[in-house]
Formats: C-alpha cells, structure tokens, sequence
C-alpha cells in the first residue's frame, strides 16, 4: 500500500462509512475503508432501533434535523436501488397523562419547523382505534405517517457491497492506529496497513474523537450510551402497526413498542451513559425497566415470546449534535447517534459534496447504483420461488428452519463481494439463526458451509470477529 | 397436485411409529418428510444408551433404537423423503413441501399426522443478562456438534439447567476431556431423571447446584465466564451468593418448546401449558384429520413413551382414512381438567361414544409431591386412585383409564391429593 495515494480513506464500516463510501464512487475517485472488525455493521449500526425516523424528534436548525428529514425521503428510492427492506409503518408518540399533551404540541411544532409531512395530534380513543393494543393510559397521540422501519444490517450491507461492487476498497481488521499529515497527504497507520491519502473521513462512531484526537485534540467528546433491547418472535409481531414512542415524562425519555421490518416486535431501548465503549452486556435492571415501561404504552406485550435481547452504543457528542466538517481535508461524521440510521443516506451525499469540494473529481461515468440482494425465497410468491428452486436446487435445501433460509441463500451470503466469514455474518445477511430457535438447529449446518467455502476447520469458524 | 392418503411430518421416533402402525392397520399411500438427511430425528444424536427398555426390552443408543424403526419402515416399503422441509399446511390439509431434488410443491392429504418434535429454549428467551460472545449452546446443539461432527465446542464448562440433554451432556463433555464445573438449576429440584443425575453427574462428582442461576456473562468474542447466584423461592437471585465461574463454554438445558408453527399456522388451537396442539383420545386436533404424536404435542421424557403414542396416532389417522374422512358421530365428548397439582393433560378431550382402546392420560405434577395420590375424578365419584412414592415435574405421570369405566362417565379431573388410598 506505500506507494498507493487513496482519494480518501473511509474509517469505519458502520451505515454511515459504508454510505459515504458508496456515495463517493459516483465519482472518480479511490476510495479505502478501514474497519477494526471483521465485517461491515459490527459497532452502532448492528444494534438499535431499526427505525427511519421522520424527523420531529431534533430541533430546528440541526444537522439531526436537517439529515433526518432529508434521509427519511431518500428511503423510498434507496430501498428500491439497492433491494432492501423499508416500510413506511408509520408512528405514533403516545401521551399517557393530560398535563404532558403540551409536550405533545411541541414536538408537533418541532416536526412541523423541521419540514415532516403529514404530522398529526389525536386523541387516546382516535390512536387505540389505529392500534388497539395501545393502553387506556394514553390520552392523546401525535400520529407521523412518513415514519419507517428498515433492516439497519441490509442497509448498511448494501451500501457496502454497491460501494465495493464500484470500486472501494475494504480492509478489514485494520484498526486505525495513528493518522499524520505531511504536506497535502495523510498517513493512516493501522494494525497492518500504513495508507496514504488526500482525505481521511472518520466514521468511526463512539471512537470518533479517538480518531480525531489522532490528528489534534477534538473540540468535543463522544460519550457511548448504551441502549437495551428485546426482540420478540414473529408471532408477537403484529402486536403493533406502527412504531410506538413516548413522550418523555419526568420518569424518562420512554421505551417504544415497533414492528420490524422482517415482522418481529422490538421493545427498547434504555439509555444509560458508560464508561467503556465496549460494554454491550445487557443487565437485568435494563430488561426490567423495558418490560415495565413499554407496558405503560402497549398492553399485553407477550414477553413469553422474546426470542433475544441485545445492547447498542450510541456515540452521543457533547455537542447534543452530529459533527461533520471539513478540517484540511479531515472530515468529521461524528456523534451519529439517533437519528443516525435515518440520516446516513443524507450524510453521506453532503460527505460526498464535502469531498468534491476539495478534490474536484469527474463523474464516475461506470457508476451502477443499482444492487440487487440476496433473494429471499420465503417472501416469494410460490411460482417465482418454485422457479428459483428449479434453476438453483440448493435453494430448495432449507438450513434455517425458523425463517425457513436455504443453503442457497446462505453459500450466497458466503459468496458473494465482502461476504460473510462468520456465524454472525451469515446471521446478519440471510436471517440464519435470527430466529426462535436463535440457531439452535441450524448452526452447526451453517458452520459447516462456513467451514468448506473458507476452507477452514469446523471449530475455527467463529461467532463474530 | 400429488395425493396421499398420509401425510406425516417428520421422520423421528414419533413419525417413523406412526407410519409404522399406520401401515400396518392397512394404510398403504403413506410419505413421511424429513428435514435432516436421514430418519430417526435427535435420536441420531443421542449415542448414550438407556433408550428402548419399555418397547424393545434392552437397552439400546438413541441411533440404534431410531434403527429398528427405519428397519421396520423399509421393511414395510413405507416411501419417505429426506431434505425435505413443510413450509406449511393448510387446513384442508394441503401440504407444500420444498427440497433440492423435487423443489416447491404442494401435496394434498387424506390425513396429515404433525411429528415435528420440539427446540430448545434458547439464552435469549431465557433473558440472562450479560455479554453474547461465542461459546454458548444450547445442549443439544453441543450435543450434535460433539457426536454428529466430530468436534468439542469448549473446554471448560459450566452447565445451566438440568435437563436431561444437559446431564447427558455434562458426561459427553467431560467423556470428551473438557471440564464441566457444575450443573446449575434454577428449581429446587432436577429437571432430568434421576437415573440421569446418578449417572451422569454423580459418577462424575459434577456438583448440581439446585436453585441456582447465571445472572451475568462475561467476554467480548469467547465466553470467559459466568456468574452464578442462589435464588430464593420466588426465584429471585438472593443478594451476596454471586459467585464467578471462569468458562469458555455455557450450555444452557433449561426446557423444550414443541415446534408448533406449522400447526398454528394451519388453524390448529395449542394449549398454552403444553405448547403443542389440544388433541382428543385420538390424538386428533380440532382440525378434523390432522393428528399430533410426539414431543410437538408435549414433551416427553423416554422415547418408549413416544413410540407408544404414536403409535396410537397412527391407528387412528389409518381409521379415519378408512372411513373415507368421515368422524363417527362424536356424540359424546367428556373434558379432561386439570386438578389440584396437576399442570395439564394430554389427552384433553375424551370421545366416550367411540371408545376403541383404553386411555392413555398423560400429565405433568407441578412440584415435587411425596407419598401422594393420583385421582380421577367425575363429578364427586372416584374413578381411579393410585398412591405414588413421589412424583416430580421432570417425570410424565401416565394412568390407563379402562374404557368401561369411560364409556358412563361425564367431564373427569385429574389431582394429586395428600394420602390417599
């Protein structure tokens, strides 16, 4: 790599690099993405809510607010260039006592100034009659119909295969290690590269300002929030149409209640700031408050039925805003937390016009910014899936007996550019073991393939990393 | 479309025995599908022995006893498909079927028998908190990666839950070198049978810690370790017992979930103690038929017991085949409620007009009860009382109510009662 000089180099494989680095191969240009782990979406974006937020939530004038909302519209168009789920579900903020409703108001008036369409305040008998399994505690609603769900690990998947099927590069467990500037060019050293780079884009979520602190001391702080979850089985999943928020109270920002985009029921998450950036444990005080709290909004939330839980961290900025910038050729895209999955279609082009600025590069002429997914044979209608199967048998071959995954699909997500080395992986491309059984059955069959495509003995096929 | 006059689903212990009777009362267009790519289930798994003492009269391994099945089903010409997967069934029993050498298609039924066993429950619906590095397994996952592949999943090991494929496993474990630090178990008392805590456990001087729990997990990428508490009645962790237990292998043993999707899918009605499908003495859910057997209808201790209700169930698809889909008159159904002790049982519904054997009821106590009886009960009349030593929640209680004693009888419940005769 000494000799090669890269337009830019990515740090960070989470939605938002993987974005940026997609967006940026519309234009001539080279383009690295360094990322410590060994698979795109391993940090923020493989854990939070999965939610496309409409935008009311951030105040006016922010870059939240501004990303939000023009995220939120990209959605229809991206989800269909680069095949992955996306509904607009809708959501709800539910008010469960009378002297909050101006709370309601304000957040109204928010979206309203931040350009959401179709906002709306209803009553607690007007949302029960959209969602009947909402509480007799909830007095009035603020109802956002261009709220969404997506698939935050397909998302950022394909991003990061569009963007390598135009030309990135990706380096994977290469964690940046020292970044210098001599001259017009910077030196990105990591754990077994050295690159050399005009522009240096940091996407590095809660380690941001480590990065930043690479090249000078950062003007803020990223502090890792960590937010827990539980998911339900696809059995609980139509307990809600919509996504269900809470105003927040004086006991807290609230829990919400969501249908997933593959049909699960999320609940959570909790905020709790920590010291390491590391800690994804749940605990038991979290799981608990999910529980008690979500029941305030949502009755009857058959916990009997969570099939996972899980922990996020956030990269919450000291600034209570996201932080991106040019700064001599070193960009900033940091503190995305919330609303950052719904934000990254936007973030990315502004990154991209951050970049053009600088480099002033041609149109990539060859730029195809269509991707097409992995199929998946279990949404298909019997005659488009009969015909799959008959052109390719293994897709006949079920693994995954919860969501009903073909070897097919999983030697696909094995196969295909950046594809898949670990259990997780696998997991995160074709839903293999995303189930109930939470790959119970299928794993040992999973690492099996894993085990001959890698051409790596079956107990060194690892869960993660 | 394809026709056959059985459909089963699932080629285990409990649909090889209901194929096996099924053909024997005179039924010849059977398929059994499988999802693995052979018959006999966990079975192929389970290479201990203490299988086949109640059928066969000795003791075979879970691959042995699967193997006198798939003899007699060869020897019968029963056909069955392997890698074949049921995406769903309707409830006019249309069954749609995918595999790599015959693709998507649907078959339709006379009589569908549901022989799809049962899953683990896995860490997530368990809700231990902590980290999710690799190293923890469901016991029977461990299980097929250490006797089907060829390979030990950990070293050191701790053991939560003391299901009976969790006992197995913590000798396999330590048969196989690694090291099993304990076995922990929320209840006050095992969930496995007794002869699987004395051989397993005991002969291997691996500590059982009853009412204990994991209530952390720690490690990034490997498990590094756990840590265990003592619970207290309401089985809440009592502050102070924590203890840590460094591991690189959690197996978790803590109860089985019949895999009743299919079955909810097609409108079938599950009992929610159970989690498998409320059947009547025919073993026939509310769909007219479709027949449930095995560890999809409730989970069963001993294999034997398997074979024996499946058994059953194939008799009777094979005589309602015979009377061309058509339901003697059930003119009289009795209910069977669950008393006093007793958590549910199978069957539920009793056809007395038709009665053509004698029943089988199978139930589960809810705690450990000694020197207590069993009653059945109808109305204020005792229609059977038997003493037991003790009964505990991990052992099937099974009594054989004779059909003369049915056939007068209105709605029945089953009790445990202190004493008794």
């Amino acid at each position: 790599m000494d000799n090669k000089i890269f337009d830019a180099v990515v740090i960070g494989a989470g939605v938002v690099g993987c974005a940026c680095a997609r967006e940026l191969m519309r234009y001539d240009l080279s383009v690295a993405v360094v990322e410590r782990e060994s698979d795109v979406c391993e940090g923020t974006s493989k854990a939070n809510s999965a939610i496309i937020h409409a935008g009311f939530d951030a105040v006016p004038g922010t870059l939240k607010a501004r990303f939000n909302v023009q995220g939120n519209k990209m959605m229809d168009d991206i989800s269909r260039k680069l095949d992955i789920p996306f509904k607009r579900c809708g959501a709800m903020v539910v008010c469960l006592d009378e002297n909050d409703i101006p709370k309601l108001q304000t957040i109204y008036d928010r979206g309203i100034a931040n350009g959401v369409e179709g906002l709306k305040i209803i009553t607690g008998d007007e949302a029960r009659a959209l969602e009947p399994s909402l509480s007799n505690n909830i007095c009035a609603a603020l109802y956002s119909p261009t709220s969404g769900i997506v698939c935050p690990f397909e998302m950022t998947i394909a991003y990061a295969e569009n963007a390598c099927e135009n030309g990135a590069e990706f380096f994977f467990r290469n964690e940046v290690r020292s970044i210098r500037k001599d001259g017009d060019i910077y030196t990105v050293e990591t754990t077994s590269e050295t690159f050399r780079t005009k522009m240096v884009i940091n996407c590095a979520g809660v380690y941001s300002d480590d990065v930043h602190a690479m090249i000078e001391k950062p003007d803020f702080e990223i502090t890792a929030r960590k937010g827990e979850y539980l998911l339900l089985d696809k059995s609980a999943g139509g307990l809600t149409k919509a996504t269900i928020f809470q105003v927040p109270t004086k006991m807290g920002k609230g829990v919400l209640v969501s249908p997933t985009v593959h049909g699960n029921l999320i609940v959570g998450p909790t905020a709790e700031d920590i010291e390491s950036k590391e800690d994804v444990a749940t605990t038991k005080d979290g799981l608990d408050t999910i529980r008690r709290v979500a029941a305030l909004s949502v009755s009857d939330i058959p916990y009997n039925k969570v099939i996972t839980s899980f922990t996020g961290v956030r990269a919450t900025s000291s600034t209570g805003d996201f932080i991106i910038r040019n700064t001599d050729g070193f960009i900033d895209a940091a503190g995305i937390e919330s609303p950052g999955l719904s934000s990254a279609p936007a973030i990315a082009q502004y990154v991209a016009e951050l970049v053009c600025a600088e480099l002033h590069p041609q149109k990539n002429g060859g730029f195809k910014e269509e991707r097409r997914g992995i199929p998946k044979l279990a949404h298909l209608s019997f005659e488009e899936r009969k015909a799959l199967i008959d052109e390719r048998p293994d897709y006949g071959q079920i693994v995954c007996r919860c969501e009903q995954i073909s070897e097919g699909e999983i030697l696909d997500a094995i196969r295909r550019p950046l594809g898949a080395t670990t259990l997780d992986g696998v997991k995160r491309r074709v839903r293999a073991g995303m189930g109930r059984c939470q790959a119970g059955f299928c794993s040992p069959r999973v690492i099996e393939l894993l085990a001959n495509e890698l051409g790596i003995p079956q107990w060194e096929v690892k869960k993660n990393g | 479309m394809d026709k056959h006059s059985l459909v089963i689903i699932g080629g285990g212990p409990a649909g090889m025995a209901a194929a096996v009777e099924a053909k024997k009362s005179g039924i010849d267009d059977i398929v059994i599908y499988e999802r693995d790519t052979q018959l006999g289930g966990i079975l192929n798994q389970c290479i201990h022995n203490g299988f086949g003492l109640h059928t066969f009269k000795e003791e075979l391994t879970g691959p042995e006893y699967a193997g006198r099945f798939i003899g007699q089903t060869e020897a019968l010409g029963i056909h069955y498909e392997t890698g074949s997967m049921v995406l769903s069934i309707s409830s006019d029993k249309k069954v749609t079927v995918v595999s790599r050498e015959k693709g998507l298609r649907v078959v339709e039924a006379d009589a569908v028998i549901l022989a799809m066993g049962c899953r683990e429950r896995p860490r997530g619906a368990l809700n231990i908190p902590g980290m999710r590095p690799q190293g923890i397994y469901t016991a029977g996952t461990a299980q097929k990666m250490v006797n089907c592949e060829g390979w030990v999943p950990g070293k050191e090991v701790v053991i939560l839950g003391s299901g009976d494929i969790g006992l197995i496993m913590a000798r396999r474990m330590t048969l196989e070198g690694a090291h099993v630090k304990l076995v922990a178990e929320l209840m006050p008392y095992s969930g496995g049978l007794k002869r699987n805590i004395v051989q397993c456990l005991d002969d291997y001087n691996i500590p059982l810690k009853l009412s204990h729990t994991v209530v952390d997990i720690k490690g990034k990428r490997r498990l590094e370790g756990v840590t265990i508490t003592e619970v207290g009645k309401n089985g809440a962790p009592i502050p102070g017992t924590e203890e840590y237990y460094s591991c690189d292998t959690l197996l978790l043993s803590c109860g089985l979930i019949p895999e009743n999707e299919l079955s909810s899918n097609a409108g079938i009605t599950i009992n929610n103690t159970t989690n498998g499908p409320v059947v009547d003495d025919r073993l026939e859910t509310n769909i007219d038929g479709i027949f449930a057997c095995g560890n999809v209808l409730h989970v069963h201790d001993l294999v034997d017991f398997v074979s024996e209700e499946s058994g059953r169930a194939g008799r009777n698809a094979a005589e309602y085949i015979k009377n061309g889909g058509r339901k003697e008159n059930s003119a009289k159904c009795i209910n069977v409620t669950p008393g006093n002790g007793v958590r549910y049982t199978v069957p539920s519904v009793i056809d007395t007009a038709n009665l053509t054997e004698n029943i089988h009821l199978r139930f589960r106590v809810r705690d450990v009860y000694k020197g207590c009886s069993i009653e059945v009960k109808t109305g204020s009349e005792t229609l059977l009382c038997r003493k037991k030593k003790i009964m505990v929640p991990s052992e099937m209680e099974d009594v054989i109510l004779k059909k003369e004693l049915l056939s007068a009888s209105g709605d029945i419940t089953v009790s445990i009662t202190e004493g008794g005769a």
